[in-house]
């Protein structure tokens, strides 16, 4: 038993709802209660979508259970047959569901129906929602693709040019709930469309089990998200020999090397290799003298691992800041974002627990937070600055405006959303020289939204708690002067490393000269 | 009664369950702490009703069931009584621990009343262990509340004192209102259940006058009545007509004259009839049709048909207790068409059919309706805004008038530009 307050994920059966209702002429009949009609609520309010998800509950109760459940699963199943007409059907159960096993993927199985079934077990005390939505996606492939395996020929990734057409590619990934996918999408396939290859598919988002059917007519597939995607892709591998991408096109270089990834694997000449560097405005307005000021900056990044790895990496590698957390609650990516965070020098945090995450990222005290809506609570109750860079998500994550993470577009927008929650540079700049003015309020934070003396109370409030001197150590007069002048989102740090200093080397009085020799020690 | 016609369906339903209930129940308590006992599902629905209302850390949480508690029972009971102990030692401020039921821990027959009752032996005299069933196999949204009273009402001591017990959530500034007007009516004992502090529950015995300010607590209505309790008969304080009917209801029990009431509340109702008329405007001759969800339909179709004269298409409720409910039926137009239970596809298409101006439902519905074009009022915000009594007439005929005037705003060209 998990003691859980909040969850980054829902149940597994909400990834298979994901993927049903990403796609066309699919219908999905749940067994489940009636309470778990709620996760349409995730669908048509974060979403914003105009329709509902196409799933039936079947609503036992527990007048049903001493009866025959089995039969108000057939019921209900005829019952969304008839009035939908799917041209493939999802059965399937949520955790309760699972406790009175009626198989509701062989009941409907046994009906007669002409359509393909796809029965889903997603096991509801052990898996979670990214899992669910991936499984999903497989055992659909695998149900409307597998009848072709031993027919075809392994596909050879180079016959577009025997065929005397453009390669084709399927997009796999883009779900229903997932981040900023529908732009993605767009994105990518205007990249593929410049470098002249056509997109077969893109699926689950918009497509239909016939477009399922006709994945193999491409010759390789992109897997965008490798949290819904990668088992359809190895399976479509495997049995088909088709190729997949490994690059995650988020930030220049990644799309770069993606646009590589994706030439060598088709044996397509890649012919403007110069042109890609100028596509995106953010190696330029990195480099242009205001961003001097991110150099360095403390970053925090939390989120599902596609995310986390490459905001880790243009943090790092675009921006210059320096990466001082990084984590996921993704367990099935924690292999590779462990990897990352070694190559960081930082110790990868593998958890579910939001609290947890909240720790350490007040230890990490960094300047700027990359995570789902919780680090954005989360952020805002420490008073700093965050950008909302992976699912979990909210409302106002889903904005009308064109703006995809992947791509030449989506490294303008990563620039704009990670930059704009901090000072900016010349800002900074004047901020730091008056800001023992007078009409200077401690906390300032220009243009931002949050409210300087709320983020100071907040603070404040902090720094009682966590951080009273540690014993023995008195700060002078002159030292606490010196700190407070200290800007407020590192004054923590200062005075940790401070007193760190003053241990080891056995001051008992911390003075403004303490501090600034501990500054000369740590840097 | 009026000649209502009575329906019930079956059917898949789009209903929350009793879980979602400790959105507002742990606002109201702010010494307890929920517990639910069940899946990831239980988790993510309680935080996705409650939308992302997590500003600190919240006083409620999920046991999550996992493959191996599933295993055997007593395993259950070991790792309950771990997750429990973690709790008390993380938030010692918690008075009242209740112990939520939820599918899965009823399917396996996880007995929380044991478990509490061993709890209770060894927290005594620091925490209070309560267990109530909120799963959706048996309950529907408010009815988790019911449940949660009806737990209590055991703790309760027994006292013979004269007293009016209001009965059922109410938003704090409104019992403060309740309060003031009925000591201005001459009844000066006065206590709420749930009450602000879970400990401080109120005494009950056979001179404690029951007035019910919610529909939903059939279960805990039976228990006050065992326990001697007068339930005084009365609609619900929704809008003018269901407010005054309330006091007057209360005064009688409290052999309190009719003519004093209308002395207090007059000022109340004229000023709320005066604010009620904007709303009147946009509603009147519009055709609603009420989903089935919180239990407050039947009373909030009595008060948009009687006050904002609305007509009535349809009025669905999840559960009908015909003996609560009496008074509020008397009080709706001839032919009224209530339906009890759901087939939401069957539903749906009567909404379609039907053409309504308005229709109140659950978020799951409501912007596929709109993208249909149909104006919709989600239904949860009626217990989550304070909405009862006479000063509130005109903000809960507000929820109503908004979307429509919105639809207004947006259809229309106001704007002469060159």
């Amino acid at each position: 038993m998990e003691l859980t307050l909040w969850t980054y994920e829902g149940p597994p059966h909400v990834g298979a709802m994901r993927i049903a209702s990403s796609m066309k002429d699919i219908h999905y009949v749940l067994h489940a209660p009636q309470g778990d009609t709620y996760a349409d609520l995730l669908f048509t309010m974060i979403e914003r979508r105009g329709q509902r998800p196409p799933v039936t509950y079947t609503t036992f109760q527990a007048r049903d259970l001493g009866g025959d459940t089995a039969e108000l699963v057939k019921k209900n199943i005829k019952e969304a047959v008839e009035r939908f007409k799917p041209k493939t059907l999802l059965v399937g159960e949520s955790c309760t569901a699972e406790l009175i096993q009626d198989q509701p993927g062989a009941l409907a199985k046994g009906m007669g129906f002409d359509m393909p079934i796809v029965n889903l077990e997603l096991p509801a005390y052990s898996k979670k929602e990214n899992w669910g939505a991936s499984e999903t996606f497989y055992q659909l492939t695998r149900t409307l693709l597998k009848e072709k395996v031993s027919s075809s020929d392994k596909i050879n990734p180079f016959r577009w040019r025997e065929l005397g057409r453009r390669p084709k590619v399927n997009i796999l990934g883009p779900s229903l709930l997932g981040f900023r996918c529908r732009d993605d999408v767009i994105e990518i396939q205007r990249i593929l469309s410049e470098q002249g290859i056509d997109t077969n598919v893109v699926a689950p988002l918009g497509a239909s089990p016939d477009d399922i059917e006709r994945l193999i007519d491409a010759e390789i597939n992109i897997c965008l998200y490798q949290e819904i995607a990668e088992a359809s892709c190895e399976w479509l591998k495997r049995n088909f020999g088709m190729e997949y991408t490994n690059t995650i096109p988020i930030g220049i270089k990644n799309t770069i090397e993606f646009i590589n990834e994706v030439h060598e694997k088709l044996d397509l000449p890649l012919t403007n290799k110069e042109e890609l560097e100028n596509k995106s405005k953010l190696p330029w307005y990195s480099k242009s003298v205001d961003s001097n000021y991110l150099t360095g900056k403390r970053v925090f990044i939390f989120g599902d691992g596609t995310h986390a790895i490459a905001a880790a990496k243009i943090a790092k590698e675009e921006l210059g800041f320096e990466v001082v957390g990084l984590g996921t609650y993704s367990r099935e990516m924690a292999r590779q974002v462990r990897a990352t965070a070694k190559e960081l020098n930082v110790e990868a945090l593998i958890t579910n627990n939001y609290l947890e995450v909240e720790d350490a990222m007040k230890k990490a005290a960094p300047e700027l937070v990359l995570g789902t809506q919780m680090e954005r609570h989360s952020a805002k109750r420490l008073g700093i600055p965050c950008s909302v860079i992976s699912t979990p998500m909210h409302v106002q994550d889903v904005p009308a405006r064109y703006s995809p993470q992947m791509g030449w577009e989506g490294a303008n927008v990563i620039f704009d959303d990670w930059v704009h929650p901090l000072m900016m540079g010349l800002e900074e700049h004047l901020i730091d020289m008056f800001k023992h003015d007078f009409e200077f309020v401690d906390g300032h934070q220009s243009h931002l939204g949050h409210s300087a003396s709320n983020t100071k109370d907040i603070l404040n409030s902090y720094e009682k708690k966590e951080n009273n001197p540690k014993e023995g150590i008195i700060w002078t007069e002159s030292g606490r002067a010196e700190l407070t002048k200290v800007p407020f989102f590192v004054r923590g740090k200062v005075k940790t490393n401070t007193e760190k200093y003053a241990i080891l080397r056995g001051i008992p009085e911390i003075s403004d000269e303490t501090l600034y020799d501990a500054k000369a020690y740590f840097s | 009664m009026s000649k209502v016609e009575f329906n019930k369906e079956t059917g898949p339903r789009e209903v929350f369950c009793g879980l979602t209930s400790i959105v507002w129940l742990h606002r109201r308590m702010p010494d307890a702490f929920f517990l639910v006992v069940g899946s990831r599902t239980c988790a993510h629905l309680i935080q996705s009703a409650a939308g992302v209302m997590i500003f600190a850390e919240p006083r409620f949480g999920t046991a999550i069931l996992e493959e191996k508690d599933l295993a055997g029972l007593a395993d259950a009971h070991e790792e309950l009584d771990r997750v429990v102990n973690d709790l008390i030692a993380r938030r010692p401020e918690i008075k009242t621990l209740f112990l939520v039921g939820s599918c899965p821990s009823e399917v396996i027959k996880l007995d929380l009343a044991t478990v509490a009752e061993k709890l209770n032996k060894r927290f005594l005299g620091q925490v209070r262990f309560v267990n109530y069933s909120g799963s959706g196999i048996e309950t529907t949204f408010t009815q988790g509340e019911d449940g949660a009273l009806k737990a209590l009402i055991p703790l309760m001591e027994s006292s013979n004192e004269e007293k009016l017990l209001l009965v059922g959530t109410l938003a704090n500034n409104v019992e403060d209102r309740f309060k003031k007007i009925f000591r201005n009516l001459g009844i000066s004992n006065i206590e709420s259940f749930p009450p602000r502090q879970s400990t401080e529950l109120p005494k009950i015995g056979k001179n404690t006058k029951v007035l019910l300010t919610q529909p939903y607590l059939s279960d805990t209505v039976r228990d006050l009545k065992h326990r001697g309790c007068e339930i005084i008969s009365a609609p619900f304080p929704l809008g003018i007509e269901g407010s005054t009917k309330w006091f007057l209801a209360a005064a009688k029990a409290f052999k309190i004259s009719e003519l004093k009431v209308h002395e207090i509340i007059s000022p109340l109702i004229n000023r709320a009839k005066i604010a009620l008329d904007s709303h009147k405007e946009i509603l009147k001759g519009k055709r609603l049709f009420l989903l089935p969800e919180s239990q407050l339909e039947i009373s909030l179709a009595r008060f948009l048909h009687n006050e904002c004269e609305m007509d009535l298409i349809e009025v669905g409720t999840p559960y009908l207790n015909k003996d609560l409910m009496k008074e509020e039926i008397n009080l709706l137009p001839d032919n009224t068409k209530i339906v009890e239970g759901q087939h939401i596809e069957k539903q749906l298409d009567r909404v379609r059919e039907s053409n309504p101006d308005l229709v109140v439902c659950g978020m799951g519905l409501a912007n596929p309706l709109e993208a249909e074009g149909i104006s919709t009022k989600w239904s949860i915000e009626m217990v989550f805004s304070p909405i009862h009594g006479i000063d509130q007439a005109a903000d809960l005929a507000g929820l109503f008038s908004k979307p429509l005037k919105r639809n207004q705003i947006l259809t229309s060209k106001t704007l002469v530009t060159h």
